[in-house]
């Protein structure tokens, strides 16, 4: 495998709340590889988007903060990085696109205009060179007559179209990576089904890696080829899409999976109940705290989850796992 | 099938919009343009299509809270379009709706209590003491304490606030329960929690539901049967395993081919991908509506609107070239 274009090594956030200082990610490691596709999964408050922003170095301060770790882009550490450092990356070398292209699109500006911005202000483009790559662009990511939808504004623009024109912007400069949070969860299925395989044929043009922030397991079997699931800021675990999918050993992925009705080809005649898993995400008030967090939600927890938080151990092919009691759903120990 | 709890013919439902510039003509927008099924006792009918294709519309103008253009809408025989005042108000308690969103559609100032007995106050059913216990029945019914009757929504997660939401619509013992996208704004773990007490309602009360969603593994965990929207018109209607195995409609099959699925058997199944994005629904071109996108389109079907037939017992669909 060659070098990793992203490693992110313990990474601690902290937020100040009225509850205290609370770690909204805490001991988070991964890696990515060059034109990898990374599925990030969990539930809201897990600490996804997070850690997108902390990539991008937007961690919302006060009253965030990256307390530890690094984020070493291609050999460089973001976290130590200074504030013009980070303005030439970001839209350069990385980029994201998000849920809601209607609020994250200027809408007094036409949609050419704001791709055109980002060629002048990183590759010093001209207005004019800048303007006609920026219809190059819209073609690229398959809207018909560019020339025309260039000078629209994004009100005059469908859903899916505007998230083509964000992933248009985001891949401006050609970035080493793209963070993508919830991409298409706005969109309706056959529009989303466009917008990934505009992702899939620009990644595998143009080499760019892509983390891909969703809840949805479809996608990201689908989309990843490496999955990590989060849970309550931490990683709960880790492998590749299909061996993660296919033997998931954490609880949490377990119920994550069984939990959601997928469309099946095979439709059954009886309906079975879907597996449920209780209760709701802690509190913030109990992040940070030395036992496994998923424990009141679990059903195999006993007083070993209570005492501390479990290490991550390998698992199965390439899968890494934090639980004290991994494996097919309800089995033994570690 | 068995009787027809609601029978929907011909529903029309058009919104005025703008006009384009200052000599044009005022718009229509063709919101619901001539719905028609029928759900029979007990069962639940899935309406699935994009957004914007029309579903909550249909359940909005069904349930009389907006104005639709024509149709009927028959609900155990009488025909709600036509009632007015208090006969209509009468009417409502035999209809209840579920709405998606469970942080909105709560009144953050009224106690959990007091949002679940508004209904039976409001709709003057029994006396006050027995709406006081049926309050209690309902809290225990949906998985709440009747101690949390004293509590505010702000006070409860999203999955129990939506609890509230059913046991609201429970209260009046409806005849038909419409859930508009009922799960969609929960997390995934919580949404388990939520249709399994949906199915187990549907089952322990004899619910007919019309359920609304986009999210087609929960249409077909929950549904009977599965109408399927494009444009404001139902371009398929079948049985839940029919549609599921032998989807008929192309826009149905597009539908069903681009849903991600973390089944692998599935991933190997061939995509049907559809191009552009759905048309504008202001004055739309006449024809079939989704000849635009459709991989099969002729010159006819710009020409004319395609019936809905009947392909086999309970399987319509609205295509000339199926079977072709």
């Amino acid at each position: 495998m060659s070098a990793p274009v992203l490693r992110v090594r313990d990474l601690r956030v902290e937020f100040d709340t009225r509850e205290g200082v609370v770690p909204v990610i805490d001991g988070l490691s991964f890696d990515l590889a060059p034109s990898q596709a990374l599925g990030l999964v969990g539930e809201s408050g897990c600490g996804k988007s997070m850690t997108a922003l902390a990539i991008m170095g937007l961690v919302p301060s006060p009253p965030g903060r990256i307390a530890e770790g690094s984020i070493e882009y291609a050999g460089e550490d973001l976290v130590t990085a200074g504030d013009q450092r980070m303005r030439d990356i970001r839209g350069n070398e990385i980029s994201m696109i998000f849920q809601e292209p209607m609020t994250s699109l200027n809408p007094v500006y036409t949609v050419g205009e704001q791709i055109a911005e980002v060629l002048r202000t990183h590759q010093g483009l001209s207005r004019a060179a800048a303007w006609a790559h920026a219809v190059e662009l819209i073609d690229a990511v398959r809207i018909p007559l560019p020339d025309r939808r260039a000078g629209e504004y994004p009100h005059q623009l469908s859903g899916g179209m505007r998230q083509r024109i964000m992933i248009a912007i985001a891949l401006a400069c050609r970035p080493k990576l793209l963070i993508a949070d919830e991409p298409t969860t706005a969109l309706d299925v056959t529009v989303q089904a466009q917008i990934f395989d505009l992702l899939e044929g620009l990644r595998a043009r143009t080499g760019t890696a892509l983390i891909l922030i969703t809840h949805d397991m479809g996608v990201v079997a689908e989309v990843a080829e490496r999955v990590v699931v989060m849970y309550a800021g931490r990683k709960a675990e880790e492998g590749p899409t299909s061996a993660l999918l296919g033997h998931p050993s954490h609880p949490y992925t377990q119920g994550l999976i069984a939990s959601v009705p997928h469309v099946v080809d095979e439709v059954p005649r009886e309906r079975e109940a879907l597996t449920e898993i209780p209760g709701i995400v802690p509190a913030l008030a109990e992040f940070g705290k030395d036992r496994c967090l998923f424990a009141p939600r679990c059903g195999s927890a006993d007083e070993a989850c209570l005492r501390a938080r479990p290490p991550e151990a390998p698992w199965g092919e390439g899968q890494g796992v934090a639980c004290w009691h991994p494996g097919p759903a309800g089995s033994g120990s570690r | 099938m068995t009787e027809a709890m609601l029978a929907v013919e011909d529903l029309v439902v058009r919104f005025a919009v703008k006009r384009e510039g200052l000599f044009g003509k005022p718009g229509q927008l063709h919101a619901v343009d001539g719905v028609s099924f029928e759900i029979g006792r007990g069962r639940t009918l899935g309406l699935v299509g994009e957004s914007g294709s029309g579903k909550s519309t249909s359940a909005l103008a069904i349930a009389r809270l907006i104005p639709a253009v024509s149709g009927r809408v028959h609900l155990g025989g009488i025909d709600l379009l036509g009632l007015e005042g208090e006969v209509l108000r009468d009417q409502r308690r035999r209809m209840q709706f579920i709405f998606q969103d469970p942080y909105s559609s709560l009144n953050p100032r009224l106690r959990a209590g007091a949002i679940v007995r508004e209904p039976l106050d409001r709709l003057g059913i029994g006396t006050p003491a027995e709406r006081t216990g049926r309050v209690d029945e309902l809290f225990t019914e949906v998985g709440l304490r009747p101690e949390q009757q004293r509590l505010f929504p702000h006070q409860f997660s999203g999955g129990q606030r939506q609890r509230l939401g059913i046991a609201r619509a429970l209260a009046s013992k409806p005849d038909l329960i419409i859930c508009d996208e009922p799960v969609s704004a929960l997390d995934v773990a919580v949404q388990a929690q939520i249709l399994n007490l949906l199915a187990r309602l549907q089952r322990d009360l004899g619910l007919t539901c019309l359920f609304i969603s986009h999210d087609l593994g929960v249409v077909q965990h929950m549904c009977d049967d599965v109408a399927v929207m494009y444009m404001g018109r139902i371009v398929e209607h079948a049985s839940r395993r029919r549609l599921f195995t032998s989807p008929r409609h192309p826009y149905t099959q597009a539908l069903l081919s681009a849903v991600p699925s973390a089944d692998p058997s599935r991933q190997r199944r061939e995509r049907i991908m559809l191009t552009g994005d759905p048309p504008s629904p202001i004055d739309p071109a006449p024809g079939c509506r989704f000849a635009s996108r459709c991989p099969m389109v002729e010159a006819r079907c710009r020409a004319a609107t395609p019936g809905f037939r009947e392909l086999e017992a309970g399987h319509w669909a609205a295509c000339r070239r199926i079977g072709e």
